[in-house]
């Protein structure tokens, strides 16, 4: 009875809107856009300009408008122009519509792999264990992907892509499962051995892409292994508008995200997972073996960053280059603090820095602010959700007296 | 100071000796003629006040020999064992490693002195990064932000170095950055208390983020910004005209100097003075450095922000004293590299300095069989550092033991 009440409870909470669990990320978002937007007036040459040539007031009407150009153009590029979406609805025009609706498909596009990897940082954070190899994993399982991919022929597709996907889940657990078992026998920090296994993987992956490597493209000068066959595409949205590269990809990440939340929530292995993150000792005491559940959760996040890998192959690029990917490993971590580590917080989190990206490329093209903007909001965005008591202070926000729920990853390199 | 290591580790080791020894001959015999001779040469430039002629050895017989070497030793160490086991498993890698170039310049000369003096330049930035992470971690405080700290002082010292066209405030600007960005690290981690590999990975995304945005906003447009003034090459008198050691260690920029010197005084600041012990006491009980009147906050502070200013130093050296400008991302993960090298040396500062030399060494070997057209894909020999690194770290060779503390917050009670 009183289990089925903490359960009951516990998915409520899951569900309702805590606006105060809220409003430090919320706030820290909006500090970093903030920030962001004094950065792009400070960099910018006309703003100078427009001090020198009409005084103080020109010269802030002169940055307004120019933070408004970009992050206009950063709305736009992440949601679709309001204005085009709405001609299109009114005349019913079909193509028009599809056209308005394509930087948030592009939006989608990017933010799958980031709900994969950082689901693969999430399930990591509430076992105790800090993956930060979701990028070697990703590489690894890009590898196994594209292989089966291509090297599989007149297979029909029912069978073929979930071939394709289940290698790259394979390959990324298997990377993600040797740091574990590492941390499980010797106790060697998980976070040293999966930036090594980052580059191990980089390397190994040039290797096979090289021209003229075991995975190359035989007629090719460039680095990229051979297209994957048509039976092994995860299939459009939209097929008449190739331009259109959203696919189900997607839908199989919140796939993803539904089960992370049930195997956290809902199973005994996640119950594990859960009580190892937050106490190995107390796990042990409680018959719980921590080494196989340390090298399981390893393993589950290496798989989920995998299929980062193999969505992205499979549904974009249907074939692998040499280094495709950079930087989802950290923006992984970064989607995982968000997010709180919770299935839907990082579902959220992901969306945001999809929007983020999708539209910073647009911006890039309008307004002309470099992309790396998109990397200063997330690393502020960490530094703020990391460090809420800035926030708190910042905003006279009220203190909370009890300690967050959290979870210590740093116990030192060597040790349990 | 030899560890006591257990019988069945010792025996191992004594296998594995003899395993590289027959390991020399499975490898590297079947392509090798019976003619074939390797050619060493040790003179780099005309400076040396002797000069050493080359010495010419018969590959095969080079094989046999060190193949032989390393078998005997491990037969010793199975009747009798060693007392010093890791110092000869030194030597029997340094031997592997001897017979590797006997038979990857067969036919050919190679130049002995030239591969050490590019694996020390290579080394160079490793070793500060793991200067860098040696300051920190010892106070207890992980920094894997070193790679960002880099990144910044790269960038500080391209842009400063090129406006003031001097390379004087260029390095400064570097070393202001480096600090800037450790004493952010040491406000997240010891004032805030946020866990500290959080507070690197945002340093980390927050210095790629800066440098990537105001080097496409500015340097790219304006080349000229770009442009810094370098560090010239001082040969030291006497020194510098030693043959090999004078190349290798006795002429380069100041910034190499720098970093050797550093090496050595960071080993005496650190197990011969008072700020020493304190940083150590830190570092492995702070309860009880507290308890003795210590500043544990204080002693933190310092730690990690200078531990950030060197890291900068290794961003300008990257800079300043060798490619004269900034490339996004320029620092290729050396900063992580750098952290491995300061697990691997046991978290001294000569022990990082080896480690570093050793991962310079590989890479600076994989650029050499690339000219010698050596059948061994290079990115494998790229991939040696990190392998060792997990070997290291998983307690198959040595134990790594870092400070106590190592990672934890500390409380005030």
């Amino acid at each position: 009875m009183t289990q089925e009440k903490e359960k009951d409870k516990k998915e409520k909470r899951i569900l309702k809107i805590n606006w105060q669990a809220m409003a430090v990320p919320l706030l820290a978002i909006f500090t970093a856009l903030v920030l962001g937007a004094l950065i792009i007036a400070f960099t910018d040459e006309t703003v100078y300009a427009a001090f020198r040539e009409s005084g103080f007031f020109g010269g802030i009407g002169r940055a307004v408008e120019v933070i408004r150009i970009a992050y206009g153009a950063l709305f736009i590029g992440a949601f679709g122009d309001p204005k085009l979406l709405w001609e299109a609805i009114v005349h019913g025009d079909g193509e028009a519509f599809t056209q308005a609706i394509y930087p948030f498909t592009e939006t989608l596009r990017v933010t799958t792999p980031y709900i994969f990897a950082g689901l693969a940082v999430a399930l990591g954070f509430q076992g105790g264990l800090f993956n930060i190899g979701a990028e070697g994993q990703y590489f690894i399982a890009g590898l196994a992907t594209v292989f089966v991919g291509y090297s599989l022929k007149g297979v029909p597709a029912i069978i073929h892509l979930p071939l394709a996907l289940l290698a790259g889940i394979a390959g990324g657990a298997f990377w993600g499962a040797i740091p574990g078992y590492l941390k499980a026998k010797t106790g060697a920090h998980e976070v040293i051995n999966t930036i090594m296994m980052n580059y191990i993987a980089f390397r190994f992956a040039e290797f096979m892409l090289d021209v003229g490597g075991p995975m190359a493209r035989p007629d090719s000068f460039r680095p990229v292994s051979p297209e994957i066959e048509p039976s092994a595409y995860l299939p459009q949205f939209f097929p008449s508008n190739s331009a259109i590269r959203f696919n189900w990809g997607f839908f199989l990440a919140l796939a993803a995200a539904a089960f992370v939340g049930w195997l956290l929530y809902k199973t005994t292995l996640g119950y594990e997972i859960r009580t190892v993150g937050q106490n190995p000792h107390a796990a042990r005491y409680a018959g719980i073996s921590v080494p196989k559940t340390i090298i399981l959760t390893m393993a589950i996040s290496g798989g989920l960053a995998g299929l980062a890998g193999a969505t992205d192959i499979l549904g974009v690029l249907h074939f692998m280059p040499n280094a495709f990917a950079s930087g989802y490993g950290f923006d992984a971590i970064a989607l995982a603090l968000l997010g709180k580590s919770n299935p839907v917080g990082v579902v959220l989190a992901s969306l945001l820095f999809g929007a983020l990206r999708a539209g910073a490329r647009y911006m890039q093209g309008i307004a002309h602010i470099p992309l790396d903007i998109t990397s200063i909001l997330q690393g502020v965005i960490i530094v703020f959700i990391a460090a809420p008591e800035i926030i708190q202070t910042l905003y006279r926000l009220k203190q909370k007296i009890e300690g967050e729920e959290g979870v210590v990853f740093t116990r030192g390199w060597g040790q349990m | 100071m030899h560890e006591e290591i257990s019988i069945r580790k010792a025996r191992a080791l004594g296998i594995a000796f003899i395993i590289f020894g027959f390991a020399v001959l499975a490898l590297f015999l079947p392509g090798t003629a019976a003619d074939q001779t390797t050619t060493f040469t040790f003179n780099l430039s005309s400076s040396e006040a002797i000069e050493i002629p080359p010495l010419t050895v018969g590959t095969r017989m080079a094989l046999y020999f060190t193949a032989l070497l390393s078998v005997a030793l491990g037969m010793w160490q199975l009747a009798k064992g060693f007392k010093r086991v890791y110092l000869v498993l030194t030597f029997v890698s340094l031997l592997f490693v001897l017979a590797f170039l006997a038979w990857a310049a067969k036919g050919k000369s190679m130049n002995l002195t030239g591969m050490l003096q590019s694996t020390l330049l290579r080394a160079i930035p490793i070793t500060l990064a793991g200067l860098s992470g040696v300051l920190c971690e010892r106070s207890a405080v992980i920094n894997i932000g070193i790679e960002g700290m880099m990144l910044a002082g790269a960038f500080v010292s391209a842009l400063v170095g090129s406006v003031t066209q001097s390379y004087w405030w260029g390095l400064l600007a570097a070393l202001l950055a480096g600090g800037l960005f450790g004493a952010l690290l040491a406000v997240l981690a010891i004032r805030y208390k946020v866990d500290q590999i959080i507070a690197g990975t945002a340093i980390n995304i927050l210095a790629t983020g800066l440098t990537s945005y105001f080097s496409s906003r500015y340097l790219q447009v304006h080349q000229e910004l770009n442009h810094p003034p370098t560090f010239q090459p001082i040969s030291i008198p006497l020194l510098g005209n030693i043959p090999i050691l004078g190349p290798i260690f006795f002429n380069h920029t100041l910034l190499v100097y720098v970093t050797l010197i550093l090496v050595v005084l960071i080993h005496i600041i650190l197990f011969y003075t008072r700020w020493g012990l304190r940083t150590r006491a830190v570092g492995e009980h702070p309860r009880a450095a507290d308890t003795l009147g210590i500043n544990v906050f204080k002693v933190r502070y310092v730690n990690v922000i200078a531990g950030g200013i060197v890291a900068g130093l290794g961003g300008a050296y990257l800079v300043l004293s060798s490619v004269a400008r900034f490339d996004e991302l320029m620092t290729a993960g050396k900063g992580f590299i750098g952290l491995a090298a300061m697990i691997f040396g046991k978290w001294t500062p000569f022990g990082a300095f080896g480690a570093s030399m050793i991962f310079g060494f590989a890479d600076s070997l994989q650029t050499k069989l690339a000219i010698l057209s050596v059948p061994i894909p290079s990115q494998f020999l790229l991939m040696a550092p990190y392998l060792v690194t997990m070997i290291v770290l998983a307690g198959v060779v040595g134990q790594a033991n870092p400070p106590a503390a190592d990672g934890q917050p500390y409380e005030k009670e």
